[in-house]
């Protein structure tokens, strides 16, 4: 059966994803992404193909680390493939919100899956996965935690620094003030979900809003979203997953359907 | 006229300047040969690129030399130049002297300079530059004459008045300084006499102080009579990059229009673009176009980001990309219909230098894109976020979202800076980019 592999190399972690005919994911990994990530990226290639017995796979790369995937194709932006990843999953179009360790987007589709606009923020960390993490850490919860106790917290405490560093010294004071961890938490929740909105904001907006990357499991960002642009969010199965699954589908595509001439 | 410092003068161009300079145009068409070979995806420059550069560089090496021969002026880029020309001022601009140090990428250093004297990182990049060379002495173009007069026209910004008294400061010579009201629809007959008065009143009295002499109008008329005709080649060239393939790129552009700001008003500038004209002209009819494989065009707006021209461009050409206009460039060419020779000579100054795209609403630029995507059959716009340049990024979200919603024109916002590196990150700019084009349908190999 013709398969075909997208691989996500991502700041913080490197998504793998092997689709079928169906375009359904029949294999999936995700890994740390490791300062050597041409060799991690290899190894993890080269055990993924093995595993399936099957040599001739086309692959295309995405993420930040999309260049050093020397097995790849060609390689193409986050941008492009999570658009296709989102619409394939979900099956109609809108504004993806994806949220990244190190950058978030947020890319407006249209109702045949092509990419109308997008934003990014580009110039610092606020309204990245990477604010939460580290101010977390800071408190010593776990990241997986964090969406939780923020949910549950009754008293909601304003963060005003969007910068990372800076919210890092704004939530020691807190904390010296006897603040409890949960409210401040939900602030944190709060500080990057208005960013993400500004985000929204800015870009030729169109409802429904998805959501995608490794912060969507967080669930307070989602319900936080939902409560400050009064729309439901929709989460494909795999929100993780998207950029790799949509250069899988595009691998697939390009390389296998076109050569068959379906 | 200082006597021995005219012989220096006229020594140093004509001895040793020009049979320098003229080599050096030989080296550089030589180095042209060898940038653009079969592997490249530009075609080779135009044959004055070479020549391009030795007429700005003459520009500056005359200026070196300059003092005690001529008054010099240093004005900003929209300034009313045709009244110190016709009274023999040699003209200096900073705001080119800070692209000329962004392009040869000596701009950090001096900016790190102006930094470390008190300016804020915030400043506009061209006044870190330039206060930066002012404050050590260093410049690309050898030495920058000393002025006698500082002339600073608010038609671009507001922060040259604040640049311009900085200037005075050290300099400690005469500021005039013209205000040009903003224009928020038509120019209304008060504006045109209130700035008529300005260059009539204020400006040409202590211009014709600084220089020693009265103004004649026959000079007036000639120089208006260069600057018209050199500003309409120029608009014409740009016209004929609406052909496809288009015979130049922005980024050519970007290098062309030196003569056009910093040596309006000459005989030689309209000779230079009467050259060019031809070239471009006779490139067109053979369908030679900058770049190998066109398969794509955009709309520029704002200023260039100097220090990554040839990157970018390159990476542009690879993908069939073209920029063959940009609001920018055609500013300089655009208000050259308003020139009327016909016309009081103060009127028609009032009348020009109230209208650069700097100096009017935010919907006069949207409409001015608008256009140019059909004139030049565009695919999309990349809109320059100049950190720098505050009046010409203000607005641009709107004019973004109006291109896509109300024109159905991709566009993108592309945060950078014209000058400052540390307000650039490469990664992000080259994603920005690589996701636009593939948002176009133009991917990766």
């Amino acid at each position: 059966m013709d398969k075909a592999i997208g691989i996500d190399v991502g700041s913080t972690t490197v998504k793998l994803v092997v689709i079928n005919e169906q375009k359904i994911i029949i294999n999936k990994h995700i890994e740390n992404t490791k300062p050597r990530i041409k060799e991690q990226v290899k190894k993890l290639i080269e055990k993924v193909k093995s595993d399936l017995k099957e040599e001739n796979i086309p692959i295309i790369s995405t993420g930040y680390g999309r260049k050093l995937v020397e097995d790849a194709k060609e390689n193409l932006t986050e941008i492009t493939c999570h658009a296709k990843g989102i619409y394939n999953a979900l099956g109609f179009g809108g504004t993806l919100v994806d949220i990244g360790g190190q950058d978030s987007k947020v890319i407006v589709i249209d109702k045949k899956g092509r990419v109308l606009d997008f934003t990014m923020n580009d110039k610092c960390s606020a309204g990245t996965g990477r604010f939460l993490e580290h101010t977390a850490g800071k408190m010593e919860i776990s990241v997986e935690e964090i969406g939780k106790i923020a949910l549950n917290a009754k008293k909601e405490l304003k963060i005003s620094s969007t910068c990372t560093v800076f919210a890092e010294s704004e939530i020691i004071s807190l904390l010296a003030y006897g603040e409890e961890i949960d409210a401040i938490l939900k602030g944190l929740h709060r500080s990057l979900v208005t960013r993400i909105v500004g985000m929204i904001n800015s870009v030729a907006f169109t409802p429904p809003i998805m959501l995608s990357g490794g912060v969507a499991k967080n669930e307070a960002i989602k319900k936080m979203l939902e409560e400050e642009t009064g729309y439901k969010i929709f989460l494909p199965k795999y929100p993780q997953l998207m950029g790799a699954y949509g250069a899988a589908i595009i691998a697939f595509e390009k390389y296998i359907k076109n050569s068959r001439g379906i | 006229m200082n006597v021995l410092k005219f012989i220096r003068y006229y020594l140093m161009t004509n001895l040793i300047g020009k049979p320098y300079l003229k080599r050096q145009r030989k080296i550089g068409e030589r180095k042209i040969e060898k940038i653009t070979g079969e592997n490249s995806p530009l075609n080779p420059p135009l044959k004055i690129t070479a020549y391009t550069k030795e007429f700005v560089s003459s520009h500056y090496f005359k200026g070196r030399y300059i003092e005690g021969v001529k008054p010099v002026a240093w004005v900003t880029s929209g300034a009313p130049i045709e009244i110190l020309k016709a009274l023999g001022f040699f003209l200096i601009y900073p705001e080119n002297h800070a692209a000329l140090c962004g392009a040869r990428r000596v701009q950090m250093d001096l900016i790190k300079t102006a930094q470390k004297q008190g300016l804020s990182q915030n400043v506009c990049s061209y006044v870190r530059t330039d206060i930066g060379s002012l404050l050590s002495g260093k410049t690309p173009a050898g030495k920058l004459p000393k002025p006698d007069l500082l002339v600073a026209c608010s038609n671009i910004c507001q922060t040259v008045l604040h640049w311009y008294r900085m200037l005075q400061e050290y300099l400690n010579i005469p500021l005039v300084i013209i205000d040009t009201p903003f224009v928020y629809r038509d120019i209304e007959p008060h504006q045109v006499d209130y700035v008529k008065k300005q260059l009539k009143n204020v400006l040409l009295p202590i211009a014709e102080r600084a220089a020693g002499k009265s103004l004649k109008e026959k000079d007036l008329k000639e120089v208006i009579k260069f600057s018209k005709d050199a500003t309409e080649l120029w608009l014409e060239i740009l016209n004929l990059c609406a052909k496809r393939p288009s015979p130049l790129t922005v980024f050519d552009q970007f290098v062309f229009m030196a003569p056009i700001v910093e040596m309006r008003g000459d005989r030689e500038t309209v000779d230079f673009y009467n050259t060019m004209y031809k070239e471009v002209k006779f490139r067109v009819n053979s369908g030679i176009g900058a770049i190998k494989k066109e398969k794509r065009r955009l709309l520029w707006d704002n200023l260039p980001i100097w220090f990554k021209m040839r990157e970018l461009a390159l990476k542009l050409a690879e993908k069939g990309i073209n920029i063959p206009i940009s609001t920018y460039t055609y500013a300089w060419g655009e208000l050259a219909p308003l020139m009327d020779l016909n016309k009081d000579e103060f009127e028609v100054m009032a009348r020009v230098y109230l209208s650069p795209i700097l100096n009017r609403g935010a919907g006069h630029k949207l409409k001015t894109m608008a256009d140019m995507v059909k004139r030049f059959n565009l695919d999309g716009v990349i809109l320059h976020s100049d950190r720098s340049c505050k009046p010409y990024s203000m607005g641009q979200m709107d004019q973004r979202n109006k291109l896509i919603e109300e024109f159905s024109i991709p566009a993108m916002l592309l945060e950078a800076d014209q000058n400052d590196e540390n307000a650039y990150s490469e990664e992000q700019t080259v994603i920005r980019i690589e996701s636009f084009f593939e948002m176009l349908g133009v991917s990766n190999g």
